[in-house]
């Protein structure tokens, strides 16, 4: 764990820097990918930059709305540069929302969109497991296991670690198909089944899990809900396109008995 | 992958796949399921753990022990006298120990003396008029329990002696301060 790293006066946030790097990196390929295929890249870039815009400024806004007396109080410290007066899952959630709001504005098409940005979510991802190695987030439960990490007053299993390598695998994956012909979407649905079988695997070695009834870990349930809704969604998208390709109403299932 | 694609347009065995997908997950999860005894909170200075316990002396040299203020919101700073973002938030510490002291909130100073002196702790107390107390951390004993990273630092602790929040380095604002006390303070003992 390195949350900090002092670099004369200025103490760098080690997981918000890997945050940034994963997301500015995986933007960078979004766009030569774009180019690669001859796809504009200013419209991705645009809805890049303005989803982190409105992320973040969201994120402020909603935990100012939270606690608006204080901040009445003294209104300057709404614009203060300070990450511990965010509310990040708000920011993700306002971040997605314009997303959607431009690509529909903007006439993008979902899939293949989804298919140039699937880089951009899966080196977040490598950012997002490397974050949380360095702050000490997302940690194992305790374990004798020779690999374990001495965490918080124990030896525990290095579920960040696992983290990061399943989603530089999914990346690998990514990587290795990027340039095939396959459907429109199934480039990201393969990521995102990926991850979510990896979260649905790792998960079991947390330590610090939400619990339900019978001590279910609730990040298991999400990750297999995303698992099992990625795989219906490639059976849709898969089954539009065969259809398109022969027609529009022959059920390729039909086609190929 | 190319076989993968062609599974799923042909949609053979699609179903069976996803079933049996669904089955493994199931069983995985139902695998894993934790007691929920196995949660029980241990001592760590990260949010959701109990916050380690210590004492120390103030400059009156009277021992002051954290887990004696079970019940109360505690904030505990740790700081230096020659430390330039410590000294900026002092102020707004001491503004809203003085709005919410009556409220159940404690204020732990803890002068990280090892690397400053006793005199430069009371003299820094003095000239900024901080009416909570200033503990000395004269061996750096309880600044390695709590992992110290850089100055300031300061961990919210709520009325069950769980760390709910912790912010490295500052300088901390009153917004940021009260925002991080007001649901703890709310929240019944």
């Amino acid at each position: 764990m390195f949350p900090l790293f002092q670099i004369g006066p200025l103490a760098l946030r080690v997981p918000g820097f890997f945050l940034i790097v994963g997301l500015m990196a995986g933007i960078t390929l979004t766009e030569s990918e774009a180019k690669r295929e001859g796809v504009d890249p200013n419209p991705l870039n645009n809805l890049a930059l303005l989803s982190m815009l409105a992320g973040l400024v969201g994120a402020r806004l909603v935990y100012v709305i939270r606690y608006l007396d204080t901040f009445l109080a003294n209104p300057l410290t709404m614009f203060s540069i300070n990450p511990n007066t965010l509310d990040v899952r708000a920011g993700i959630l306002i971040a997605l929302i314009t997303a959607v709001a431009y690509g529909v504005w903007n006439k993008l098409p979902l899939r293949p969109t989804l298919d140039l940005f699937t880089p951009t979510f899966a080196l977040s991802a490598i950012g997002l497991g490397l974050s949380t190695l360095a702050s000490g987030n997302a940690y194992g439960s305790p374990t004798d296991l020779p690999w374990a990490i001495y965490l918080w007053d124990a030896n525990r299993h290095p579920t960040q670690i696992y983290y990061t390598l399943w989603a530089l695998f999914a990346f690998v994956v990514w990587w290795s198909i990027r340039k095939g012909d396959y459907f429109a979407g199934f480039r990201f649905l393969v990521w995102l089944t990926l991850t979510a079988a990896g979260a649905l695997f790792i998960d079991a070695f947390r330590g610090d899990s939400v619990l339900l009834a019978g001590g279910v870990r609730q990040e298991q349930i999400i990750a297999l809900a995303v698992m099992l809704f990625g795989l219906w969604l490639m059976r849709q998208w898969g089954r539009v396109d065969g259809n398109a390709d022969t027609g529009g109403d022959v059920d390729v299932e039909a086609v190929a008995a | 992958m190319h076989k993968l694609e062609r599974a799923v347009q042909s949609g053979r065995h699609w179903g069976l796949f996803v079933g049996a997908v669904a089955i493994i997950g199931l069983v995985w999860i139902w695998m894993s399921a934790m007691p929920v005894a196995g949660n029980a909170l241990t001592e760590s200075p990260r949010p959701d753990f109990l916050a380690p316990d210590f004492t120390l002396v103030n400059l009156e040299g009277e021992p002051v022990t954290l887990s004696d203020l079970r019940g109360q919101v505690v904030m505990v700073n740790l700081w230096a006298s020659w430390c330039p973002p410590c000294r900026a938030e002092m102020p707004a510490i001491e503004a809203i120990y003085q709005a919410n002291k009556d409220k159940g909130l404690e204020v732990l100073a803890v002068n990280t003396t090892y690397q400053d002196s006793p005199n430069g702790a009371a003299q820094f107390a003095s000239e900024y008029n901080l009416t909570f107390p200033i503990l000395l951390d004269l061996d750096g004993a309880v600044s390695k329990r709590y992992q110290l990273r850089a100055l300031p630092t300061t961990f919210f602790i709520d009325k069950q002696g769980v760390i709910s929040a912790v912010v490295p380095g500052g300088p901390m604002s009153e917004s940021l301060i009260q925002s991080k006390i007001a649901d703890l303070l709310a929240e019944e003992f």
